[in-house]
């Protein structure tokens, strides 16, 4: 039995929050990925308590044809800054298949 | 002028073959690949197909001067060679929408595969492709909610979902498969699933498993903050246990049942993917039996008919093979049904064993599910050729984990997102697997051992049923 590990439980957040948190040059890459795929970018943050609910609070609308990476990781922070204490995620909606091409938490609050 | 009647039997291509027939975008197509008795020539034979899976019969009978025959007979219209293999030739026909009854894969298929398969003209008979023509898909209900839906309903976006059928699959108690259930769901799968053949035995009746499997769900939801939900196998003797059993899981909270629609029939299985669409419940679908139907290259029916039979009956969910994995399944061939499953237009790819055009309009599409004999080695290689819309169930190589199935799930799911996110750099996954997963597991020593503990396993068979392509 001493070489099984005891596995610790961890609150989680969904897509890539298995992974150690991403360094800005890899969140970089992401909302690149978002944009060449065609998506909109949008941000949302919620206080934790709220994490499980559908619908967050929007960061002002989404970002629909924004093709810069840096303008769209300017909102990330400036929504950081504003709501230091709340989990912000970042979306990138796909209007062809009228869903979420994708979705992931950026800051954990 | 009106036809005479003469009693007495007529060569069937004198009415059911017609090489100058231009099919209508209301025909449903079909091509069959024939292997004719030895002195039948290819046009009676694939004239004999035509009839016996619509109108004729072996004689001429006085009834078919009652009715206009030219409006509703099946027609051979085109005969190509087998790419490769001399024995056997497709055979190409078009029937008129108005044979079938709207909205019945059941109707379609009692004449497609019907008596003739046992016909005695043709030694073997195989049905390849059906083009279901727009017109009649819009008369079907497909799948409860679709692709998207679920995403929504479930709050999965931007990966590949997890799953896990667990095991042993025969022979637990309820609270001890609900533990199994609870440690798969914490540990970061999204979903667990009965195995096929749980349905209600005496060790476990499925009231009790019911339960137990809800609490687990909801215990593993509030300990993760992330949605959960397990295949609850509602197959059964007959439609009214099958409704009653989907009636409770829906009673308790369970987000999603599983049905499987060969053995348990495909009346059943649109009834209860109706059912489904009409409580809020996704229908996962297992397919046991179609490796009977599809693996013999010569006769049978194909899995890309089956695919669209079931995307037409409905469910939200249907297993795929794997083509990494311990079962058959031909690469280009599983992109072909794959995409079948997913898309909205599929035109013709012979390369993918494609022979029609498919339009879907606007019926939603089917998350692709590629389970058995993978682990996480298998992983850059399954986000590559199932994509996002896909569920990848990974049954040995979660609950076979060194420490247990909670850690088994982590390593799964950190393989996962390790995928996704270099995927989505631009990294080649198939090319950069095996650096991805090592510097994911640096910090995931979950990862580590199960990377450790199934290195050297792999399923490297040649596959029965290839695709026809010519090699001489």
């Amino acid at each position: 039995m001493s070489s099984v590990a005891d596995f610790k439980q961890e609150q989680q957040f969904e897509t890539f929050s298995y992974l150690p948190a991403l360094t800005s040059d890899e969140i970089r890459a992401q909302i690149q990925y978002i944009i060449s795929q065609g998506w909109n970018p949008a941000v949302e943050h919620v206080e934790p308590e709220g994490a499980g609910r559908n619908y967050w609070f929007m960061w002002k609308l989404p970002f629909f044809g924004e093709q810069s990476v840096d303008t769209v990781l300017s909102e990330v922070e400036a929504c950081h800054r504003e709501y230091p204490d709340h989990h912000i995620r970042l979306i990138g909606y796909d209007n062809y298949t009228q869903s979420q091409g994708t979705s992931f938490v950026v800051y954990r609050g | 002028m009106a036809k005479q009647y003469n009693a007495g039997v007529q060569d069937y291509r004198q009415t059911y073959w017609q090489p100058d027939y231009v099919p209508l975008d209301t025909d449903l197509l079909a091509c069959f690949k024939i292997t004719p008795q030895a002195g039948i020539d290819r046009e009676e034979a694939a004239a004999a197909v035509a009839a016996e899976s619509s109108t004729g019969t072996w004689t001429t009978v006085w009834t078919d001067l009652l009715t206009d025959m030219d409006y509703y007979r099946g027609r051979c219209y085109r005969i190509e060679d087998v790419p490769g293999d001399d024995s056997c030739y497709y055979a190409f026909i078009a029937y008129p929408i108005d044979l079938f009854e709207e909205g019945s894969v059941v109707n379609v298929f009692t004449s497609l595969v019907g008596n003739v398969f046992g016909f005695k003209a043709v030694r073997a008979l195989r049905l390849e492709d059906v083009r279901f023509p727009i017109a009649y898909v819009k008369t079907c209900n497909g799948p409860p909610h679709g692709i998207q839906v679920e995403r929504d309903h479930m709050n999965k976006y931007g990966r590949p979902m997890l799953g896990c059928t667990i095991k042993p699959k025969l022979g637990l108690s309820a609270k001890n498969y609900g533990r199994a259930v609870y440690e798969v769901l914490r540990g970061g799968l999204d979903f667990s699933k009965d195995d096929e053949n749980i349905n209600s035995q005496p060790f476990m009746r499925w009231r009790d498993r019911f339960l137990f499997v809800q609490d687990a769900i909801e215990t593993a939801e509030a300990h993760t903050g992330e949605r959960k939900g397990h295949y609850l196998n509602v197959t059964a003797p007959s439609p009214e246990e099958m409704y009653e059993r989907a009636e409770f899981a829906k009673e308790i909270g369970s987000p999603i049942i599983m049905h499987d629609f060969l053995t348990g029939g495909l009346t059943a299985n649109t009834g209860l993917a109706r059912w489904c669409r009409k409580n809020g419940m996704l229908l996962h679908i297992h397919r046991a039996m179609h490796a009977v139907l599809d693996r013999n290259p010569h006769h049978g029916i194909h899995f890309r008919v089956l695919t669209k039979a079931l995307r037409l009956s409905g469910g939200d969910h249907l297993h795929t093979g794997t083509v990494v994995g311990k079962l058959e399944g031909d690469r280009e061939s599983t992109l072909g049904w794959i995409d079948l499953l997913r898309e909205s237009y599929v035109p013709e790819d012979r390369s993918r064993g494609i022979f029609f055009d498919q339009d879907w309009g606007s019926m939603p599409g089917v998350f692709a599910v590629a389970s058995g004999g993978i682990h996480v080695w298998h992983m850059p290689a399954l986000v590559n050729i199932f994509g996002d819309d896909s569920v990848l169930q990974f049954g040995g190589g979660t609950l076979g984990h060194p420490w247990g199935n909670a850690a088994g799930a982590a390593a799964n799911r950190v393989a996962l997102e390790a995928c996704v996110e270099a995927r989505n750099r631009g990294v080649e996954l198939e090319k950069q697997g095996k650096e991805i997963l090592t510097k994911a597991a640096q910090s995931s020593p979950e990862l580590k051992i199960a990377m450790e503990t199934w290195k050297e396993i792999k399923f490297e068979f040649d596959t029965v049923d290839k695709l026809d392509v010519q090699n001489r």
